[in-house]
């Protein structure tokens, strides 16, 4: 490891370095700091203060058995280094704490509750440490902890049930929605405070959908985990399916045949397209656009059909596997994939010509449910949701993957962070994907397009991202004896996201929720896992 | 006006013939996996790659039982892979709602050669033949009184107890013009006061149970019960953990079960129809033998 490829690390270790206990780099883009202090303030602020560099994510590891004591993983990246940095930090010996960060970096707020729930270790100096991730009815379980069995059987709840702040004021009126909602959707609680019309605040209640995930990758193993991770968010089935192998096949430390990452990029694309589309109809469907949605959802469809035929499933399931794909396309489905593409490249410029032509959509969505940059960047806003809002992040570009490399493409930014560039922003990237798809479908995709995946020893950890087309999605495992996995982060883009909604909701009549929550259109699934 | 117009006269009629029709579906297309028993050599390789359990045994000494679960399938077809003899091939089959659990399951016995690989097929439960006529006539009862106070309208209440959000986006499918669930009557309502029907998806997790059996309460008698995928069916690839219970009817009565990961459009419809009893269940076609 050359210092001059990691000039966060030799920053680091300028400045903090009694504190730096060891580092090693598990790939050339994954660099492990092994902090002596649990106290991980001062190393956090001057990284993002100081270095500009992002909090990722945040994540605990139960290594009592192996290593005596808890870890906290904080992963963090800068614009323009590929490598990930990932510092980590020993909960203090005996203790079951660690020093929050959420009140200088409101991003991590849900995620530090997580670390809570999940393995029961405190988050000292959170400003709301209340349960998210388990109810405020469960039992004092920390499902997470190597010593509780995944299965499990808990006595009926019969604690308190969840209490929201109460919405004081003249006038000023508590509307509970959910977790069954109206329409087709997932479930979730959304308290509104509203005083007549517009939106006061919004307290959201997740993880209804909490079903053991995490633990459940503990459990499987690793050629059924494939299709677990498949299932952490349907609609984004081949961007987890594609995060996960690819930390297996970084544990594995195997190649991957260039065929096979051509074709994960045209399907990750096609994902892409397929979500896009279908929120765009959405979205003009909820300010009454009815038309433009039937279009919209019948372009689709299309997508839905070549999915079909390129993968035997509508989702994309059951296509990548670790080592590349299980299938190769024959001419006759390169033909086909050509051919929907350019059709749909056709009928998808009269779609938005259509969607453009109407002012009283535009009317509708333009400054309704404004996130503003500032505010985005604070509460570390990822994906569509943040390119709207100014934060120039992509996955694609600044961490490449898959075979982006070799593809130029342009990664949209506004600053207006209304519906309407939420909007927007899916309609340039389906420009931008559809080129993608044209140019990497000119690849020969011919020869090799799996390799085979040794048996991986234990204690191989590995980080892997995905731009799935919400946003930026992260796995990161532990190897296990036979074949099984220790640990497996997920970390979905709707997870940062959700903040984003209850702010940019604010002082927008209740009837425009619907149509701001779809143009953020997070997935409570991979929220919840 | 004039140019929503010309686009909507420029895509012309496009929803599907089916169930009128038989559904035009891809060969490429996963369905369910069909088994030659007699020719199956070896089923420790399926159950082996098997991603759910779908594919299990059981048995001692020479005797192996082999238990097959439609409901638990999630139609990645690895059995068939790892069956080079052709023993287990995929076919194109979706039409595999039932309103019989036991339907969807098929068990073999066979005896062992000394390796482990089977000598000889003993018995067989192929599942839909076998169906008891009696509880079929149960189902058939509840949903024929619906379908006679009903006529041809239907209201459905969907509830995502846990799912991963892919059958949601199917159920979604069927109000796009392909699928135009409408044309038969049938609407997705916001009330659960407001629906003969209870389409559920997902293992039911324990955050989400009460808000399920509160929803089957608002419901007005007589409704139905329909659990849709491989997750709302059994659990799935979830199962039964700490945070999941497993399949809805853990929960409730289901009058109808459709297997898929997730269902395409066409089998949910048919599941849907044969819930109110304007379908009939469909047996599967197999190898012979
Ligand atoms: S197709 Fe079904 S039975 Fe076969 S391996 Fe996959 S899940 Fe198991």
């Amino acid at each position: 490891m050359t210092e001059a490829m990691f000039p966060l690390v030799e920053a680091l270790q300028r400045k903090f370095g009694c504190q730096v206990q060891s580092m090693h780099a598990g790939r050339e883009d994954e660099i492990y700091l092994v902090a002596r202090d649990p106290d991980v303030r001062a190393i956090a602020e001057y990284l993002t203060d100081e270095c500009d560099a992002r909090l990722v994510t945040v994540f605990a590891e139960d290594r009592r058995s192996a290593e005596g004591v808890f870890f906290n993983y904080y992963v963090f990246e800068r614009r323009g280094d590929t490598q990930y940095l990932m510092v980590r930090v020993p909960a203090p010996e005996g203790g079951l704490e660690f020093t929050s960060l959420s009140a200088k970096l409101p991003a991590v707020n849900w995620q530090e509750r997580e670390i809570q729930d999940w393995f029961g270790l405190k988050a000292i100096g959170h400003p709301n440490p209340r349960k998210v991730a388990l109810h405020d009815n469960w039992p004092d379980v920390h499902p997470l902890c190597k010593d509780f069995p995944i299965d499990t059987v808990l006595p009926p709840f019969e604690g308190e049930r969840h209490l929201y702040r109460p919405a004081l004021g003249e006038g000023v009126f508590q509307v509970p929605v959910g977790p069954v909602h109206a329409g087709i959707i997932e479930p979730g609680h959304f308290s509104f405070a509203v005083a007549g019309e517009p939106i006061l605040y919004l307290q959201l209640r997740m993880f209804y959908t909490h079903k053991g995930t995490e633990k459940l990758f503990e459990k499987l193993p690793i050629h059924r985990a494939v299709f677990l991770a498949e299932s952490i968010s349907g609609d984004s089935s081949f961007s987890h399916g594609a995060a996960f192998c690819q930390a297996i096949e970084r544990a594995a430390r195997i190649e991957v045949p260039l065929t096979a990452l051509v074709m994960r990029t045209i399907l990750l694309e096609l994902e892409r397209i397929c979500n896009h589309v279908g929120d765009i109809g959405a979205i003009a469907n909820d300010v009454g656009f009815v038309v433009a949605n039937a279009h919209a959802s019948r372009l689709k469809e299309t997508l839905f059909e070549l999915n079909e035929r390129l993968t035997g499933n509508r989702l994309l399931r059951g296509m990548v596997c670790p080592g590349g794909v299980r299938r190769i396309w024959n001419d006759g489905q390169l033909d086909l994939l050509r051919g929907t593409i350019d059709a749909f490249a056709v009928e998808f410029r009269d779609l938005i010509a259509l969607v453009h032509s109407s002012e009283s959509t535009q009317d509708r969505l333009e400054r309704t449910g404004i996130l503003r940059p500032e505010k985005a960047k604070d509460l570390g806003i990822v994906g569509v949701a943040g390119r709207a809002s100014g934060i120039d992040l992509d996955v694609r570009r600044d961490h490449p993957y898959a075979a982006y490399r070799t593809y130029s493409f342009r990664v949209p930014v506004y600053q207006a962070g209304d519906v309407w560039h939420r909007m927007q922003v899916r309609i340039d990237e389906v420009n931008e994907s559809l080129g993608i798809i044209r140019t990497a479908a000119d690849h020969s995709l011919r020869g090799e397009f799996r390799a085979p995946v040794p048996a991986i020893p234990p204690d191989r950890c590995a980080l892997s991202a995905v731009e799935g087309w919400r946003g930026e999605i992260i796995h990161w495992i532990r190897t296990g004896p036979d074949n099984h996995l220790e640990r497996c982060k997920i970390k979905d883009p709707s997870l940062n996201n959700w903040p984003a909604v209850v702010e940019a909701v604010q002082g927008n009549i209740i009837a425009d929720f619907p149509v701001i929550n779809k143009s953020f259109n997070l997935s409570y699934s991979g929220t919840d896992r | 006006m004039f140019k929503i117009l010309q686009k909507s006269i420029g895509a012309g009629i496009v929803t599907t013939a089916y169930p009128g029709a038989p559904a035009q579906i891809s060969n490429h297309f996963r369905g369910r996996p069909s088994f030659d028993f007699e020719k199956w050599k070896d089923a420790r390789t399926g159950a082996e790659v098997c991603p759910t359990g779908a594919i299990s045994l059981g048995g001692n000494g020479d005797v192996r039982t082999v238990t097959v679960d439609y409901g638990l399938c999630v139609f990645c077809g690895l059995c068939a892979e790892a069956s080079p003899d052709q023993a287990v091939r995929i076919t194109q089959d979706f039409e595999l709602a039932t309103a019989e659990r036991m339907n969807l399951v098929l068990t073999v016995e066979y005896t062992l050669n000394a390796d482990g690989t089977h000598r000889q097929l003993r018995a067989v439960n192929r599942g839909f033949r076998n169906a008891g006529e009696d509880v079929e006539n149960v189902g058939r009862k509840a949903r024929e009184k619906i379908h006679k106070l009903l006529g041809r309208s239907l209201s459905i209440r969907e509830v995502d107890a846990g799912s991963c959000n892919g059958c949601e986006v199917e159920i979604v499918a069927l109000n796009n013009p392909i699928y135009d669930i409408e044309r038969f009557g049938i609407h997705f309502v916001a009330s659960p006061r407001h629906a003969d029907m209870l389409l559920v998806t997902g293992p039911v997790t324990r955050n989400m149970e009460l808000a399920l059996l509160k929803t089957y309460r608002a419901m007005p008698e007589p409704k139905v019960v329909v659990a849709v995928g491989a997750c709302g069916i059994s659990g799935g690839i979830f199962g039964e953990n700490y945070a999941s219970l497993g399949g809805v009817d853990k929960v409730l009565p289901v009058d109808v079960y459709i297997p898929g990961c997730p269902p395409r459009p066409q089998a949910l419809l048919h599941g849907i129809l044969l819930a109110v009893g304007r379908l009939p269940e469909r047996p599967y076609h197999e190898h012979a033998g």
